[in-house]
């Protein structure tokens, strides 16, 4: 058997301490170590965004980092935001603006405008654009995705 | 036709349990005991194998098992067609050269499986195969269509005369007497490139047998439940009832996961059965680039006869199909690509003929679109090159040309994918047209804005450009529409969905027919255990197809409950109402049942039961339709290409769409919004590139350019209209290809009149920067 190292990670606000592999992907470990598996993994080259979680606050892709550089570090998860009952207001934007089909990459969506909007709550829509470049979607062509944060941006500022 | 819900914009029932992931996608199932299987795939597009050597994989801790073709004996041969061939088409010949599901002597595309692991985890998995030592004698690589079938050429199939798999030839009205009959005739050639699905999610399959229980359970986001089922239970002797096959939630199809008999389901069912043990594979992106199925290239050669004034008087069009190393899907791409050239104008004499022809690259099966953006884009550059030779505008020539809204149905003598002759059941093309041309204001863009910016040097264009997406074919579907004693409704239906929102639309259907609220309607798809008779979704057939049977079952339930409902409030049927969940007296609304107790009672425990009567709120209903139901419209678009770097910048799109009723006008939205995105990359970023030696280049997203949001028109202005198709009682067509189709046509119209004084032609579907910069040149004479 490999090698294995021990590795402390809060995630969505639990500790976990855990023996992985230094090879394995921080992707890997949160969907099949932790069972969280709300991050998805559409490319793993890092460019699809589809596995894009929040390390310490920025949103970043949990398919090209490793789950020992994750060490000590806290991260969050699609699994921190709302539940279908109390849905986050992000969320409710992608509902209502219907801005989510397959629901694949929604995940990654969600993550990397979580944190844009952190840093800039009131962008423009060349602005979303830009902030959202970095994530591909096959079945909505961004448009409904771009109202969807316009949406949220309100939202979450009256919230 | 409105109903409390049907052609409503309900927001979809699925999106909060999807949106805080509540749900499961296939690689999100980890069952106990669960083995990782990974491919061995061909570094070579062709070669013979001439020996594996798997020993020191087999010997790697963590592996289970090392197989090859040898290893599975008998088991190993080509799969079964998934698609019937065109008998139905006079003269059309073929030969079938099925998926080998792991290659044996002979690799015939980069990507191949030549064995496949099973481990306890992917990682040793991955491990393993990188010690599986494969000795080749490679093989001179088939990839250049028209070369593939001159004497001489390497052949994909040692055992054919040739590399040509099929040859259909279909003509209406009379292609000589075209000649004889034009003032013109314009000759052109073009090339039509390969595009991926690109679904985010990547294919995979998990399978379970059970000894003791002797079943057998498959989770795979199949597009096609059945035939996985059916072609898994056939292949292993099991009967179909001993193969569960469900789908979890699946993220996106577009078409290359319709199809079975691929290397994953033939051996993983297998090992399976074998080790006893479950078994997971889901493939990587790049496995998903190499060798999942993908889209054609094509190579046309084609000529348009008109009249002076501009009137067409006949098409010719010849053009070889590139089907990659193996043809089970047999010639539904060509057959789109021949039945969609001409559906949109008059065009009184068409000769249309393919060869079919097998290279040493992926398998082509349909993706979105499936082959009619390129009859379209064939009809509309013809039209482009027509109006520049006749001194026409793009509108003028269109409009002249466009059939009329009288026209319908409109019997084309042209057999398609569906082995019919193709009719245009309804519509009005040109009052899409006209509309498109008002929601881009044409006229004032290349009356003011144009002159204007042209002036000041910059390069703007504008193209407009009409399509029709033939969809909702037969054979047929079914759906079972179930009351429960909870007064709630289940909808199963053998089938499948990739994001398309049936959990709603489905679910609108049957609300209106039975009077509950649209959230007490659940829906199950894609679930042999429910539901285990349907062909496939495919075609843009879900709603028109699925939705049509699930309507007429919805209204047999309906029937039930208004004749039990008679009884019991002795009142005549006549009178009764379903509505708020209940069966009441419409006149006295104190007088009621609701549909949860007749539903209890319409399944009695002790007593008697009137002949020929059956139990239950409960019915199946299966509509196949004699021809698809065709939808169409029109899109416009303004751009500007900078002449430095030869990038596009999508100004504004406007794209009108006629899909009949739409059930829920949001999700028709989405489908449209979506297929835009997949046209554009077709038409300017993503392509599959061979080299010489059949080695696909654009393998990973570094290379293969997905379009992201700042590729996207700035604006977006849809326009819609709905003639009603005759052919279902709802009058729907379906919409999720209809985005897809017309964007390269209107792209590179737009973009030759940007650069208007470059006097640029285009000759292929996808550009790029670097492809239009060279286009320049040469038409500079540089």
């Amino acid at each position: 058997m490999a090698q294995t190292v021990k590795i402390n990670v809060t995630v969505n606000g639990r500790q976990y301490e855990r023996e992985v592999e230094p090879r394995l992907l921080l992707s890997d470990f949160i969907r099949h170590d932790l069972g969280l598996t709300g991050t998805h993994v559409g490319c793993e080259h890092g460019l699809c965004g589809a596995c894009t979680i929040l390390m310490d606050g920025e949103a970043v892709r949990s398919c090209t980092i490793f789950a020992v550089q994750a060490d000590g570090h806290e991260i969050q998860t699609v699994e921190s935001l709302g539940t279908p009952e109390k849905l986050h207001p992000l969320q409710e934007a992608f509902i209502e603006k219907h801005a989510l089909q397959c629901g694949f990459c929604t995940p990654g969506f969600l993550m990397t405008i979580l944190d844009y909007l952190g840093d800039n709550p009131n962008p423009t829509e060349e602005e979303i654009r830009e902030a959202i470049d970095g994530n591909f979607c096959r079945c909505t062509g961004y448009f409904n995705i771009i109202e969807a944060v316009k949406l949220a941006a309100e939202k979450m500022a009256s919230h | 036709m409105a109903g409390k819900f049907v052609h409503q914009s309900i927001k979809r029932i699925e999106d909060p349990e999807l949106i805080t992931a509540n749900v499961q996608f296939l690689d999100d199932i980890n069952l106990p005991g669960m083995l990782h299987a990974a491919f061995k795939r061909s570094d070579y597009a062709h070669a013979r194998i001439k020996s594996i050597d798997v020993s020191e994989a087999r010997k790697l801790p963590g592996v289970i098992g090392v197989y090859t073709a040898e290893d599975f004996g008998d088991y190993v041969k080509p799969g079964p067609l998934q698609v019937p061939p065109p008998t139905a088409i006079k003269g059309a010949t073929y030969v079938a050269r099925t998926t080998m599901p792991i290659a044996k002597d002979k690799v015939r595309y980069a990507g191949e499986p030549v064995a496949i692991v099973i481990a306890e985890s992917r990682y040793i998995a991955e491990d393993a195969c990188d010690l599986i030592y494969v000795d080749y004698e490679p093989l001179e690589a088939v990839v250049d269509l028209e070369k593939a079938l001159q004497p001489g050429s390497p052949l994909v199939h040692d055992d054919l005369p040739s590399n040509e798999a099929g040859h259909v030839r279909q003509e209406r009205g009379s292609w000589e007497q075209a000649v004889k009959e034009a003032d013109l005739i314009i000759k052109r050639k073009f090339f039509i490139n390969r595009n991926a699905g690109a679904a985010m999610e990547n294919r995979g399959i998990i399978v379970q047998w059970d000894k003791q229980a002797k079943q057998m359970t498959i989770w795979c986001g199949t597009q096609s439940v059945i035939a996985l089922r059916n072609q898994t239970a056939a292949r292993l002797g099991l009967f179909e009832s001993q193969v569960r096959v469900i789908t979890p939630n699946t993220g996106g199809g577009f078409g290359p996961k319709i199809n079975t008999s691929l290397p994953d389901d033939v051996l993983i069912t297998y090992l399976a059965m074998k080790l006893e043990r479950p078994i997971k594979w889901f493939e990587d992106r790049r496995e998903n680039f190499l060798a999942t199925t993908s889209e054609r290239d094509q190579v046309h050669y084609c000529e348009i006869a008109v009249k002076r004034d501009g009137t067409i008087v006949g098409l010719k069009d010849f053009f070889y199909h590139n089907t990659g190393a193996y043809n089970p899907y047999m010639m539904t791409v060509p057959l789109n690509s021949q039945t969609h050239t001409v559906t949109n104008y008059r065009v009184p004499n068409f000769l249309t003929e393919f060869y079919v022809v097998f290279t040493n690259q992926m398998i082509v099966t349909p993706v979105r679109g499936a082959g009619r953006q390129y009859g379209v884009f064939v009809m509309e550059r013809m039209l482009d090159a027509a109006a520049k030779e006749l001194g026409m505008s793009p509108v003028e020539i269109r409009r002249k040309n466009l059939l009329p809204a009288n026209a319908y149905p409109y019997y084309t003598s042209i057999i398609g994918q569906d082995f019919v002759e193709g009719v245009l059941d309804s519509g009005d093309y040109p009052t899409a047209f006209e509309k498109t041309l008002e929601l881009i204001e044409y006229d004032k863009f290349v009356n003011e804005v144009q002159p204007k910016l042209r002036a000041e040097g910059r390069k703007v264009g504008i193209g407009v450009a009409c399509f029709s997406e033939g969809t909702g074919v037969g054979p047929y579907e079914g759906a079972r529409v179930t009351v429960g004693g909870n007064g709630k409704v289940v909808v199963t239906t053998g089938y499948t969905s990739q994001g398309q929102a049936h959990y709603t639309t489905f679910a609108q259907i049957v609300a209106d027919q039975l009077g509950v609220d649209v959230k007490d309607v659940k829906v199950i798809t894609g679930d042999t255990g429910y539901f285990g008779w349907g062909a496939g979704t495919f075609a843009s057939r879900g709603i028109t197809v699925a939705g049509t049977a699930t309507h007429l079952a919805a209204q047999k339930v309906r029937q039930k409950a208004l004749k039990l409902a008679s009884k019991i409030l002795e009142a005549p049927e006549e009178e009764l109402e379903l509505a708020d969940g209940v069966v009441r007296v419409a006149d006295i609304p104190s007088k009621f049942i609701s549909l949860g107790e007749l539903a209890i009672i319409a399944n009695p425990m002790r007593g008697t039961m009137e002949p020929g009567a059956e139990p239950g709120l409960e019915a199946v209903a299966y509509y196949g339709p004699p021809y698809g139901a065709t939808g169409a419209g029109a899109v416009g678009l303004i751009l500007e290409v900078d002449p430095e770097t030869m990038q596009v910048s999508l100004e504004k799109m406007a794209f009108v769409h006629d899909c009949g009723t739409p059930v829920n006008p949001m999700v028709v939205d989405g489908q449209i919004h979506g297929g835009i995105q997949m046209g554009i990359g077709d038409a300017f970023y993503e392509e599959l590139i061979y080299d010489e030696n059949g080695q696909l280049v654009t393998a990973s997203f570094m290379d293969y350019l997905f379009p992201q949001a700042t590729d996207m028109p700035k604006k977006l202005v849809l326009g819609h209209m709905e003639t009603p198709s005759p052919l279902n009682p709802l009058g729907i067509k379906g919409v999720g290809e209809a985005g897809a189709i017309p964007i390269p046509s209107v792209f590179t119209q737009a973009v030759e009149n940007a650069l208007q004084d470059t006097g640029v032609e285009f000759d292929r579907d996808t550009l790029s920067p670097s492809r239009i910069f060279t286009y320049v040149q040469q038409a500079k004479g540089a």
